[in-house]
């Protein structure tokens, strides 16, 4: 029987790097919770990474490699995990609270009949039991939540926890499950306007985000090129989505996304209540806003004041040339 | 199409969140609530497609009496009845929360149930998916389009590679994401036909007392304020501080 069932997530034939969070935190936690650490890593194929995730510590993995798997879907993959739940038995189940992450745990909860606990920014374990903090009121609290269950599935956010790195000759008992054919019900016809290669906002290590100060959406390439001098991935405040300038999935916010990012990079945003709670635990905040009595600078380590349309283009030449 | 739309209670997005004096809930003076943002973008298209195609919308929603207010302002938009779960406390958590909507769900004839993607609130972002589960139903989260025609909703919703194009053969659960619809304002005459709509009252099954909350603390306070200089002439300052400062670039 294994303490902590890690779920590994891939992209593009890689580990993603929250497997290194997530088994970071699985090796941490298993001691107190009476056990080793399993893996379980699914998609089309995925069974050469098999390796990859002994190498960050686990005692076993297991691999559900099918085609069917190609493309994230609750049915797919949740009677897949559940497989391994059945033949790992663990306390609890760790995820990383990603977009797939975030569809996932909660099915195999209720799957396996367990508390979930999500998102969260700590985790503990005491004498076989869970406890975590979890940000509620998007970060304007946060909540200290123990389970009372036996068995837990908890997610983790992202960028938040320290990563493990691999050691090479580490191994791993690597069990293939068997899967079938799974039933799908929710069928993929087609997949649109594919974000080429760019991470999603809750994953990602800078975020340049543009607010009105930027005055107008013809303005916008600005914020674009500011991310890609730094290699950020583009947010944007709740006033430019409601105005239609950037569509919804770009928004930071109570009512868009909450990031943690290392950078995030604030421009021409006035920080309302609502985008504060959003982007508050960043490592490390810069903001630019003509108005210094803007609440976003309350929460700023370094603010300018001045206008973005002046500042944005010379921070990026910049940052260019530390890149060159 | 009969549509059941869950919705949540809770602290409006600009609201001051303050902890209270026993260190386990919030300060409510002062808050002003609401339908759950993303709740309220599902009920709008949930009426939308009645409106579009006939049927029903039954909104449904646990939580305590306080929350007939909101209730009777999702009638006003257009929902023709609703269902109150009244909880009697106690700490539930999203599997106890998707239990207790489950089993009233499962009661009632539902082509469709649709979620926020998560409440504003909890934000875990887990009761639509477990519902799905209780239910045997397929679920498809995030979504940004919904038409539904000939026992099947065709679907857009967001994922990590893009906007994935659905089929799902109805009854199915869904949870909506921004984009899906703008929620309109109640005319009077909705507000004046809401006071005459049923809400119908179940008691909550007892929590199975899955979660503790154990404390709830304000956020570490950020040390900001910190104004490196004005306009352009500060970038170079800014830089030096991002690099041997906070070591960030």
């Amino acid at each position: 029987m294994a303490a902590v069932l890690a779920f590994i997530e891939s992209h593009d034939g890689k580990l993603k790097k929250s497997a290194g969070e997530v088994m970071g935190q699985a090796q941490r936690l298993a001691g107190s919770l009476g056990g080793g650490v399993d893996a379980v890593i699914v998609g089309a194929g995925v069974a050469g990474l098999a390796d990859d995730v002994a190498a960050l510590g686990a005692d076993r993995v297991f691999v559900a490699d099918s085609d069917a798997f190609g493309t994230f879907t609750i049915d797919g993959f949740t009677p897949a995990v559940m497989l391994a739940v059945t033949a790992s038995t663990p306390k609890l189940v760790l995820l990383a609270a990603s977009v797939s992450g975030k569809d996932l745990a909660p099915a195999v909860a209720a799957a396996s009949s367990s508390a979930i606990l999500t998102d969260v920014t700590e985790i503990e374990a005491a004498d076989g039991k869970v406890s975590v903090v979890k940000p509620v009121y998007a970060g304007k609290a946060l909540a200290k939540v123990s389970a009372t269950s036996d068995t837990v599935v908890a997610t983790i956010r992202p960028n938040v926890f320290e990563p493990i790195a691999p050691e090479a000759g580490k191994s791993a008992t690597v069990e293939t499950l068997d899967v079938g054919t799974p039933d799908i019900r929710t069928v993929i016809k087609e997949v649109l306007a594919k974000a080429s290669e760019k991470l999603d906002l809750t994953e990602a290590d800078v975020i340049v985000a543009g607010g009105r100060g930027l005055k107008d959406p013809a303005n916008w390439h600005l914020i674009e090129e500011l991310a890609e001098s730094v290699g950020g991935v583009v947010g944007a405040s709740r006033a430019v989505v409601d105005a239609g300038w950037r569509p919804h999935e770009e928004q930071v916010g109570q009512t868009g996304k909450t990031v943690s990012p290392k950078l995030y990079i604030a421009v021409g945003i006035s920080g309302a209540i609502q985008h504060l709670a959003g982007m508050r635990t960043s490592k490390c905040i810069v903001a630019v806003n003509t108005d210094p009595e803007a609440p976003i600078f309350t929460v700023a380590d370094f603010g300018i004041v001045g206008d973005a349309l002046e500042v944005c283009p010379v921070l990026t030449e910049e940052l260019k040339k530390l890149r060159s | 199409m009969d549509l059941i739309v869950c919705m949540k209670r809770v602290p409006d997005s600009a609201a001051k969140i303050k902890v209270a004096a026993d260190g386990k809930s919030i300060e409510q003076a002062g808050v002003d609530h609401v339908i759950s943002p993303y709740d309220e973008i599902a009920l709008e298209r949930a009426i939308q497609i009645k409106e579009e195609q006939g049927g029903t919308v039954t909104v449904m929603c646990l939580g305590t009496s306080d929350a007939t207010k909101e209730i009777r302002q999702a009638l006003a938009m257009g929902a023709d009845k609703a269902v109150l779960i009244k909880d009697g406390g106690g700490s539930r958590g999203p599997l106890g929360i998707a239990r207790a909507l489950a089993d009233a769900i499962k009661e009632r004839p539902h082509d469709a149930v649709l979620f926020g993607r998560q409440s504003i609130d909890a934000d875990n972002s887990a009761v639509g998916v477990i519902v799905a589960r209780l239910l045997d139903l397929p679920c498809a989260t995030l979504v940004t389009k919904l038409d539904m025609a000939d026992g099947k909703a065709n679907v857009h919703r967001e994922s990590e590679g893009g906007t994935e194009v659905i089929e799902v053969a109805l009854p199915a659960v869904f949870t909506a994401q921004r984009g899906l619809a703008e929620p309109r304002y109640p005319a009077i005459k909705g507000i004046m036909m809401a006071k005459k709509k049923p809400i119908e009252e179940l008691d909550a099954p007892e929590p199975a007392g899955t979660l503790s909350l154990d404390a709830l603390t304000p956020p570490a306070d950020r040390t900001g304020g910190r104004i490196v200089g004005e306009g352009p002439e500060a970038v170079g300052e800014l830089v030096r501080l991002l690099r041997q400062e906070a070591k960030v670039l």
